[in-house]
């Protein structure tokens, strides 16, 4: 028997833990199915190594691979969090195995291409991987490069930022930050005008370092602009005119249609290419988030769109079952699938459970009825202390959590605290397959 | 996680506090749950003296679950923006104040009746 949102609520305020657990209410797990497939994985990041767990825990006799070359798990919401000096780099960080469950098979190895006639994957160190089914979830590529004078070894320096490369990466975008919250002048915050992982991040970062800066007392020495890549501030319209809100209120001047293409971090001026043509903008601190595709495997083997997100390699997949619109015995999942939403780790919660239901299907046969209807989840924190808890999906919807109980569109601490304590904890809970 | 089960519950406070210390912190709270129905038992009577020092307690295990909640979220009581960030630290703040006041009330019916037992039966 299960609980939804607001049965839990009301159990919970009834007495916490221990009104539930007096309730003798038990998760129906469903049946084992036996199999022999070979389900190969591709990637151990939050989808990977949520998908493996479930997966080991529905099939019996499966042999499930999972392919991942990096050793250390980094829980990415928190990224937003070393940036403004809010949690220290080790918060983020755990190793790859601590999650991964002893049943399958583990190659710490790159993929260099996917066969999805022979139905076989090939790794960096020329180990050739045949499957029956096929999950990729490797992740997006950062693209650095695509930024011209822009370097990670510039971030910590020069006044740059760029929080999304990393732990590491993090930590030394909060010295830039700090130092500039210190010292005022011109905060310059940026997205690309690529699909991006976590939309409200920048978003986050730029309402952070604002609020820390009037913390510091340098309100009036601060000025804070936003560059939109588009002629919006948000790709949900109604949370969008939002923030157009927030930022009125908090001073914050919005660059609309303004894309980073280049920076000169000795000048300290970067280059947006706008619809007017190039224009260059001076900054004290900049944020950069590079623009985002698909790992080169991707588009190399065949698997990407090739109307849609051009050059960006996502995917190709059925938006509600993601599943390959072309090879059925793929799945994609998380950052890589080629979906108009989903680059959350919110996104990944509800993406698992329908691959695991068609995927489970299809060994047995069937058809599977899950769908996933693009919800994503952002906690877009407005300030220390407030967040709004924005939740929605495909079509624009918002789509709250706790209806009439939590605002989505509201500055609230309660979401503040959702962001801080339970966020990490639902995260790992995913990864072991436990929600 | 379109359902909320008790296993996810519990998976989820594993997570926020570690499976070592939230299971201690439910054993202990099981435990002076208990001990609390077990001196009202025993005693078959509410001792008003103790539950006079119970209910003086309770105003600081309010203060204690407040101060504590905000100091681990790094917020300030002007950080409350709603109404129902005011439920929820009233929620914290009855939450402390009652569990104080069963700890206090427990542990003065455990301990002072022990001193008693010891003063009357003197070894």
């Amino acid at each position: 028997m299960m609980l939804n949102r607001r049965q839990f609520l009301s159990v919970a305020g009834l007495g916490g833990v221990g009104a539930v657990a007096a309730t003798g209410l038990v998760a129906a797990q469903p049946a084992q199915v036996s199999t022999n497939a070979r389900i190969v994985i591709i990637g151990a990041g939050a989808a990977g190594t949520a998908l493996a767990n479930v997966l080991l825990r529905r099939l019996d006799g499966a042999q499930i691979t999972v392919i991942e070359p990096r050793r250390d798990h980094i829980y990415q919401p928190g990224l937003t969090l070393i940036a403004a000096g809010l949690r220290p780099p080790d918060y983020v960080m755990s190793r790859t195995t601590d999650w991964l469950p002893s049943g399958i098979s583990l190659v710490e190895a790159a993929v260099a291409a996917v066969d999805p006639e022979t139905k076989t994957v090939e790794t960096t160190t020329n180990e050739t991987i045949a499957y029956d089914f096929l999950v990729v979830a490797p992740g997006l590529v950062l693209d650095h490069d695509a930024i011209d004078g822009f370097s990670l070894d510039l971030v910590g320096r020069e006044g740059i930022g760029a929080l999304y490369a990393g732990p590491d990466a993090a930590a030394k975008t909060w010295q830039a930050a700090s130092h500039f919250a210190e010292t005022g002048g011109i905060g310059l915050f940026t997205r690309p005008a690529t699909a991006m992982k976590c939309g409200g991040a920048p978003m986050k970062h730029a309402f952070l370092i604002d609020d820390i800066a009037r913390r510091a007392g340098n309100a009036t020495r601060t000025q804070i602009r936003y560059a939109s890549h588009n002629d919006t501030l948000f790709g949900v319209p109604i949370i969008a005119e939002r923030v157009r809100m927030l930022f009125e209120d908090r001073g914050i001047d919005a660059l609309y249609s303004h894309v980073l293409k280049a920076v000169d971090a000795g000048r300290r001026m970067a280059t947006f290419a706008t619809p007017d043509g190039d224009r260059e903008i001076r900054y004290d601190y900049l944020h950069v988030v590079p623009p985002q595709r698909a790992p080169d495997f991707v588009p190399q083997s065949g698997l990407s769109w090739t109307d849609r997100w051009v050059g960006q390699g996502w995917v190709e997949v059925d938006r509600e079952t993601l599943r390959h619109r072309r090879y059925p015995a793929i799945f994609a999942l998380g950052d890589v699938a080629g979906v108009p939403k989903g680059k959350t780790a919110a996104s990944v919660k509800w993406q698992v459970p329908v691959v695991v239901d068609h995927l489970v299907s299809a060994i047995v046969g069937q058809e599977g009825s899950a769908r996933y209807n693009g919800y994503t989840s952002c906690p877009l924190t407005t300030r220390i202390g407030r967040a709004m808890l924005i939740e929605f999906d495909y079509d624009n919807n918002l789509t709250p959590s706790f209806p009439g109980i939590i605002a989505p569109l509201e500055e609230l601490w309660v979401s503040w605290l959702i962001k801080e304590v339970a966020v990490k904890a639902t995260y790992q809970a995913m990864l072991r397959g436990r929600t | 996680m379109t359902d909320i089960s008790t296993g996810v519950v519990f998976a989820l406070l594993e997570e926020v506090f570690g499976r070592g210390l939230f299971w201690l912190m439910f054993v202990g709270t099981i435990s002076i749950a208990a001990a609390y129905l077990y001196v009202l038992v025993r005693d078959r009577a509410v001792s008003w003296r103790k539950f006079l020092l119970s209910q003086l307690s309770m105003p600081i295990g309010a203060v204690v679950a407040i101060v504590f909640i905000l100091s681990v979220t790094h917020s300030t009581f002007a950080d409350i923006g709603g109404a129902i960030d005011v439920i929820f630290v009233m929620g914290f703040a009855v939450a402390g104040a009652i569990g104080m006041a069963i700890l206090v009330y427990t542990g003065q019916s455990l301990i002072w009746r022990r001193r008693l037992h010891r003063r009357a039966n003197p070894a």
